[in-house]
C-alpha cells in the first residue's frame, strides 16, 4: 500500500504532509478545494500511522532523526506502542471528521471562510500528530502552540457569536497553560541539560531528587491539566465545544484533550517514571481528588444543562476524569482502564457530537426542549446517539464498559472502595443525563420546529454509524480495546531504561554525511536504535 | 438445535429484527420466539454448557439444573402470554424492549457464572426502562428515570461484588456466597434492590403503575423474579432473609389497603408475595426452596392474571382507580370472571395455583420452627386476600355502579388472560407436574383436610373481616390521595416531589417526613444552586478565575511536595 522508499520517512510524512496541505488551503482559499485537500491528507493519515503501528507492535520504537540531526542533540521522531495508538486514534477520527464535514459545515460557515477553516483543521491535524509523534520536549511545546492556535481560530468560526468570547477565553487560558508548560521544560532543560525526552528521563535517574526537577514536573502537570481539562481547570471547554461548529467539536473532544492526557502519560511515567512521581511526589492523591470530583460535579452540571452540546461538553470533562483517575492509580488494571477509556471516550463522543451535529444541520436546534420526538423524525441519527450514550454510561457490551470494567477492578485492587462508590455514583448519573436527551427524544410528540425534519445525507449518516458500530464492536471484541490499553499500559510502566538511550554521536558522527539522512531504527537497529523490543 | 446457545440470547436476537418487520409479522413473530426459546431450552442437557472466553476469564453462559429450570421455564410462560397480551401495541419499540428484557431475564437465570449474570441483569434494567417511557407521560419519565438509576445501580454493585469475589476467590461462579463477606455483602445488597426489600423497594410501587398496560404485566414477571432466583441460588438459608421476607409479607399490606390505584394496590401485593418467597430462601431447606420456587412458578402467573384484568381494565376505561371504577361486570364479564380466578389464586383457594405453593413455605416455616414467622405469613395471608382476592375484583368490577359500560377487552388480551387463567386452575387441582419440576425432590401433600380447612378458616374470616368494616363503613374509603412511604427519603428528581405531598396518609410519619422531606428538599436545591443551569459550577466564568485556579492548584502541589 505504501511504496517502499517512503517507508523510512513515515514519522515526517505525518507532519509534513497536513502542514504542506495547510498552507496550499490557505493560499487557495476556497471551499471545495480545501475540503479535498483535507479529505485525502486526513485519509492519507490513517495507512501512514498504521503502519507505524505495525511496525512498533513487530519491532520495537522507530527513532527517526529528524532533519538527519540524530538524537539526543537534534529534534527525534520516537514512535512507540502508546504513541503509535494515539496518532492511529488521531488520524482516524480526522478521516472521519472530514467525510462527515462538507455540507455540516457549508451550513455553519459562510462560504468565504470555508477554506480558512479546512487550513485550520490541517494545521490543528499536524499539531496534534506532532504532540504524539515528537521524542523533544521542547518541540511538543512548539506543536502544542501550532494545534492550540489552529483551535482557537476553528471555534471562533462557530455560528453563534458567543463562539467568539469562548475562543478568546480558550485562547487567553491556553496561553497560561502552555506558558506554565514552557516554564516547567525550562527547569528541567536547566537541571539536565537536554530536551530529548529520553535522554532527559536518564538524566533525572542519576540526579535522584531535586527541587529545580519537581518544579518543573509541578508546571508541566498544571499546564498539561488544563489542556486536557482536568477538573477545575475545565471552564473553558463547555462554551468552546457548545459553540463551535459540529464538526470541530467533534473532532476536538475526540482528539486535543487525549493528547493531552498521551503528554501527561508520557511526562509521569515515561520521563519522571513512577517512582519519582508516584512515590516521592502526592500525585496519585493530587489526580484522584480532582478525578473524583470531575466525575460527581461535571456529571451533576451535565444533568440541568439544557444547551445539547454544552452538556456533551461537561460530560467530556467528566470523563477525562476517568481517565485520568486510571492514571491516578499507576496500576496495570488502573492504566489500562484509562487508556481504554482514552480510546473508547473518543469514538463514543464524537458520535454523539456527530449525531448531535447532525440534528443541527437538518433542524439548526441544540435545546433540549425543542428536540421533542426528534428520534421519530431522525430514528437511524439518534439510534447512533442512543447507543453512543449507552456507551457513556458503561453499559456491558458497549465500549465504555470496558473501561470502566478496568478502573473498577484497579481501585478494587487497592482497596479504594470510596473510588469505586464514585465510579458507580458517576456512572448513575451519566444514566440521568443520557436518559434525559433520550426520554425527549423518543417519548414525546414531535414539535412544530421539527416538521422538517428528516434524516441527515449519507456521508454524516455513515460516520456516525460508523462510530456508533465501534462503540459496540470494541465492547465485545475486548482485545482491541481493553488488550491494546493494556500493553500501551504495559509500556508506560516498565518507564525508560539505559537500554533506551540512542547515544551520543562523537564530534565526527555529528559531521559525518554519511548519517546525515533520516533513519528509521527498529528495535535492535545496528546503528544505535533502541534496544527496547516490548 | 442452534449448538450451545442461551435460550435468553434467542429471544434477544430475535428481538432485533422486530422492528424490520411489519405490523401483523411482529405479532407472530412474538409469539414465535419463546416457542423457539423453549425448543432451544429442550435441547440442553442439565451441566454447564456454552462457554465463552472474555478477557482472560471463561464465562458459562449456559448451565441448567433443577432451580434454573423451573425459573427458565416459567419465563419464558410469561414471555409468550405477555406477547399475546401486546398484539394490539402499535410500533415496534415496545415490542422490542420486551422481548429484550424477557430474553435477558431467562440469559440471567441460566448464567453460570457471575459476568454473565451481571450483562444480562443490566439488559434487564435498561431494556424494562422503556416499558415505563412508553407511557409518554411527565410521570412516567420521572418514575423511569428513578427506577432505572435504581436498577443500574444494582448492576453496579452487582459488579462490584464480582471483582471483589474475583479479586479475593479467583472465581466467578455463580454458587452460595457468604453475607459475612465484602463480596458476599454488596451482591446481596444487589440482589436486595431488584427483590424490592423494605426501604430498597420503593421502585416497584413507584414505577410499575406508571408503566403501560402491557408493559406492568412484563414488568410483574420478571425482574423481581430474577431476584428471587438470584437469591435462592446465591443465599438459601441466610438467617437474615428470614425477618427481611417476613417483614415484606406484612408491611404492604397496610398501604395495599389504603390505596386507590388498583395497579399500585397489586405492585404492593407484589412486594407482600416476593416476601413468602424471601422467607422460603431464608429459610433454606430443600422444602423451603422449592416452595419458594413453587410460589415464584405460580405467582408469576396469577399476578400477571391480575395485572392483565386490571390493565384490560384501564385500556377500556382510561382509569386504574378504585374510586372512579365499578359495575364492570355487566359489559367485561370474562375479565371479571379471569380477575376473580387471579384473585383466588393469589388468595389461596384450594383448588386454585397459590394454594398448592403457599403452602409449602409455610409448612417449611413451621417446620423449622420459626413460630413468629409462621404467625406473621398466616396473618399476611389473611391481608392478601383481603386486599388483592376482594378489593381488587370487588372495587373494579361490582361495588358502586360507576355507570361506565365499556366493551369487553379485545380478544388477544382475552386469549392471554384465558391462558394464564387455565394454568392458574390447573396446577391448582392437579399439581404434580409443577411438583415434578421443583428444584428438589420433596413429598408434599398439599391437599389434606387440615390444610384444606385452616386455609378456608382464615379466608372466611378474612371475608368476614371485610364485609364487616364495609358494613358499618370503617373500611378507609377509596381515595384520591397520594400515600406515603419511605420513598421520602429516595426521590430527589424535581420540584414535584414536594407538591405531590396533596395528602398524607399514616399520621405516625408525619414529623419525621416532614423533617426528611425538609432536609431532601435542601439538598436538591443546593445541588441545583450550584450545579444548575445559572449554578456557580456551570456558569460561565471570567478568564481570570480560571487563572486563580491555577495558581492555586500548582501553589497546593508545590507546597506538598515540598513539605
Amino acid at each position: 500500500m505504501i511504496p517502499e522508499s517512503f517507508v523510512p520517512h513515515l514519522p515526517a510524512l505525518q507532519i509534513v504532509l497536513p502542514l504542506l496541505a495547510a498552507l496550499i488551503a490557505a493560499l487557495v482559499r476556497n471551499g471545495t478545494v480545501g475540503w479535498l485537500l483535507a479529505l485525502v491528507v486526513s485519509w492519507l493519515m490513517v495507512p501512514v500511522s498504521m503502519a507505524m503501528l505495525g511496525a512498533v507492535l513487530d519491532g520495537g520504537t522507530i527513532s527517526y532523526a529528524l532533519g538527519g540531526w540524530r538524537p539526543p542533540l537534534g529534534i527525534e521522531y520516537r514512535v512507540d506502542a502508546p504513541a503509535g495508538y494515539l496518532l492511529v486514534l488521531v488520524s482516524a477520527m480526522g478521516a472521519l471528521a472530514m467525510t462527515y464535514a462538507p455540507r455540516s459545515l457549508a451550513s455553519e460557515i459562510p462560504v468565504g471562510k470555508r477554506g480558512l477553516y479546512y487550513s485550520m483543521y490541517l494545521t490543528c491535524l499536524a499539531g496534534l500528530l506532532g504532540m504524539a509523534i515528537t521524542g523533544d520536549a521542547f518541540n511538543v511545546f512548539v506543536f502544542m502552540e501550532i494545534s492550540s492556535l489552529a483551535m482557537y481560530a476553528m471555534i471562533a468560526m462557530g455560528k453563534d457569536r458567543r463562539a467568539l468570547v469562548a475562543a478568546f477565553q480558550y485562547l487567553i487560558i491556553g496561553t497560561i497553560g502552555a506558558t506554565f508548560y514552557v516554564i516547567g521544560i525550562g527547569f528541567l532543560f536547566a537541571s539536565t541539560g537536554t530536551l530529548n525526552m529520553v535522554d532527559m528521563a536518564l538524566r533525572l535517574q542519576d540526579l535522584g531528587d531535586s527541587r529545580p526537577a519537581f518544579a518543573g514536573l509541578a508546571f508541566i502537570v498544571v499546564g498539561i491539566g488544563l489542556k486536557l481539562a482536568i477538573f477545575p481547570l475545565h471552564l473553558w471547554l463547555p462554551n468552546a465545544y457548545a459553540y463551535s461548529p459540529s464538526v470541530a467539536s467533534a473532532f476536538l473532544a475526540s482528539t486535543a484533550t487525549k493528547v493531552a492526557v498521551y503528554l501527561l502519560l508520557r511526562f509521569i511515567f515515561s520521563v519522571f517514571g513512577v517512582d519519582q512521581t508516584f512515590d516521592d511526589l502526592p500525585l496519585t492523591e493530587f489526580l484522584l481528588v480532582l478525578s473524583a470530583a470531575a466525575m460527581v460535579i461535571a456529571s451533576a452540571v451535565a444533568i440541568f444543562q439544557m444547551n445539547v452540546k454544552r452538556m456533551l461538553a461537561y460530560s467530556s470533562v467528566s470523563q477525562i476524569g476517568y481517565i485520568t483517575l486510571g492514571i491516578a492509580l499507576a496500576s496495570q488494571a488502573g492504566l489500562t482502564g484509562g487508556i481504554a477509556h482514552l480510546f473508547n471516550h473518543a469514538i463514543i463522543k464524537a458520535c454523539l457530537f456527530f449525531a448531535i451535529g447532525a440534528v443541527v444541520y437538518r433542524c439548526g436546534v441544540v435545546k433540549l426542549d425543542q428536540l421533542a420526538g426528534i428520534g421519530r423524525k431522525m430514528p437511524l441519527t439518534m439510534g447512533a446517539f442512543v447507543i453512543a450514550g449507552l456507551g457513556l454510561i458503561g453499559v456491558p457490551g458497549t465500549a465504555g464498559f470496558v473501561s470502566k470494567w478496568y478502573l473498577i477492578l484497579g481501585a478494587a485492587e487497592q482497596g479504594l472502595w470510596l473510588l469505586v462508590i464514585v465510579i458507580v455514583v458517576s456512572s448513575l448519573l451519566a444514566v440521568i443525563y443520557v436518559g434525559r436527551v433520550i426520554e425527549v427524544a423518543w417519548f414525546r410528540e414531535p414539535g412544530p420546529a421539527l416538521a422538517k425534519a428528516s434524516e441527515p445525507p449519507f456521508e454524516i449518516l455513515a460516520v456516525t454509524w460508523a462510530l456508533a458500530a465501534g462503540t459496540i464492536f470494541f465492547g465485545i471484541f475486548t482485545q482491541y480495546s481493553g488488550g491494546v490499553a493494556g500493553d500501551a499500559a504495559m509500556v508506560l510502566l516498565d518507564g525508560i531504561g539505559p537500554s533506551d538511550a540512542t547515544p551520543l554521536l562523537t564530534r565526527d558522527e555529528l559531521f559525518d554525511p554519511t548519517v546525515s539522512s533520516g533513519h528509521v531504527e527498529t528495535g535492535g537497529g545496528e546503528t544505535g536504535g533502541g534496544e527496547t523490543g516490548h | 438445535m442452534i449448538g450451545e446457545i442461551s435460550p435468553g440470547l434467542v429471544i434477544i436476537v430475535g428481538a432485533l429484527l422486530i422492528p424490520f418487520l411489519p405490523g401483523k409479522a411482529r405479532n407472530v413473530w412474538g409469539v414465535l420466539l419463546p416457542i423457539l426459546a423453549f425448543a432451544q431450552f429442550m435441547t440442553l442437557e442439565a451441566g454447564s454448557d456454552g462457554l465463552i472466553d472474555v478477557m482472560g476469564l471463561e464465562l458459562t453462559t449456559i448451565r441448567v439444573d433443577g432451580l434454573s429450570r423451573i425459573f427458565g421455564i416459567i419465563f419464558m410462560i410469561a414471555t409468550l402470554i405477555s406477547a399475546i397480551y401486546q398484539f394490539h401495541v402499535g410500533g415496534w419499540l415496545q415490542h422490542t424492549a420486551g422481548m429484550i428484557y424477557a430474553g435477558s431475564a431467562i440469559g440471567a437465570v441460566f448464567a453460570g457464572d457471575l459476568i454473565t449474570l451481571f450483562l444480562f441483569w443490566e439488559g434487564t434494567a435498561i431494556a424494562s426502562v422503556f416499558l415505563i417511557w412508553a407511557s409518554q407521560t411527565q410521570r412516567a419519565y420521572s418514575a423511569g428515570m428513578r427506577y432505572l438509576v435504581m436498577q443500574v445501580g444494582s448492576g453496579v454493585l452487582l459488579l462490584a461484588g464480582t471483582l471483589v469475589h474475583y479479586g479475593q476467590t479467583g472465581s466467578i461462579a455463580f454458587e452460595s456466597f457468604d453475607i459475612e463477606t465484602t463480596a458476599g455483602l454488596l451482591i446481596f445488597v444487589a440482589f436486595g434492590i431488584k427483590a424490592a426489600f423494605p426501604f430498597l423497594h420503593n421502585w416497584l410501587q413507584d414505577a410499575y403503575p406508571e408503566a403501560t398496560v402491557t408493559g406492568t404485566v412484563m414488568l410483574s414477571a420478571f425482574t423481581t423474579k430474577l431476584a428471587i432466583y438470584s437469591l435462592a441460588r446465591g443465599y438459601a438459608g441466610t438467617e437474615i432473609l428470614v425477618p427481611i421476607g417476613a417483614t415484606m409479607t406484612a408491611f404492604p399490606i397496610f398501604y395495599a389497603v389504603i390505596e386507590n390505584d388498583l395497579r399500585r394496590v397489586l405492585a404492593y401485593s407484589l412486594n407482600n408475595q416476593l416476601g413468602f418467597m424471601i422467607v422460603g430462601v431464608g429459610i433454606g431447606t430443600d422444602l423451603a426452596i422449592s416452595g419458594a420456587a413453587a410460589h415464584a412458578f405460580c405467582h408469576i402467573l396469577y399476578k400477571a392474571l391480575l395485572f392483565m384484568s386490571v390493565g384490560a381494565v384501564l385500556f377500556r376505561t382510561g382509569t386504574a382507580k378504585g374510586s372512579e371504577l365499578g359495575g364492570l361486570y355487566r359489559t367485561m364479564p370474562w375479565t371479571a370472571v379471569f380477575c376473580a380466578i387471579g384473585a383466588a389464586s393469589i388468595s389461596a383457594f384450594p383448588l386454585f395455583s397459590g394454594f398448592v405453593s403457599k403452602s409449602l413455605i409455610i409448612s417449611a416455616a413451621l417446620k423449622e420452627g420459626y413460630f413468629w414467622t409462621w404467625m406473621v405469613l398466616l396473618f399476611a395471608s389473611a391481608g392478601v386476600f383481603h386486599h388483592s382476592g376482594i378489593k381488587i375484583p370487588f372495587f373494579a368490577f361490582f361495588a358502586h355502579d360507576s355507570g361506565m359500560r365499556p366493551k369487553e377487552a379485545p380478544t388477544n388480551m382475552l386469549i392471554a388472560m384465558a391462558i394464564a387463567a387455565f394454568l392458574c386452575i390447573a396446577i391448582g387441582v392437579y399439581p404434580a407436574p409443577l411438583y415434578a419440576i421443583l428444584p428438589f425432590d420433596v413429598t408434599y401433600h398439599a391437599y389434606t383436610v387440615e390444610h384444606v380447612v385452616t386455609q378456608l378458616q382464615l379466608l372466611v374470616f378474612s371475608a368476614l373481616a371485610f364485609t364487616v368494616l364495609m358494613r358499618t363503613g370503617l373500611y378507609p374509603p377509596e381515595l384520591r390521595s397520594t400515600n406515603l412511604d419511605t420513598d421520602w427519603f429516595w426521590r430527589g428528581l424535581g420540584r414535584s416531589v414536594v407538591r405531590r405531598l396533596g395528602s398524607v396518609s399514616g399520621r405516625g410519619w408525619g414529623a419525621l417526613a416532614a423533617n426528611g422531606s425538609k432536609a431532601c428538599w435542601r439538598f436538591i436545591e443546593g445541588v441545583y444552586r450550584r450545579a444548575g443551569p445559572e449554578g456557580i459550577l456551570a456558569r460561565t466564568r471570567p478568564t481570570g478565575a480560571m487563572a486563580i485556579w491555577m495558581t492555586l492548584i500548582l501553589t497546593a502541589f508545590l507546597l506538598i511536595a515540598y513539605l
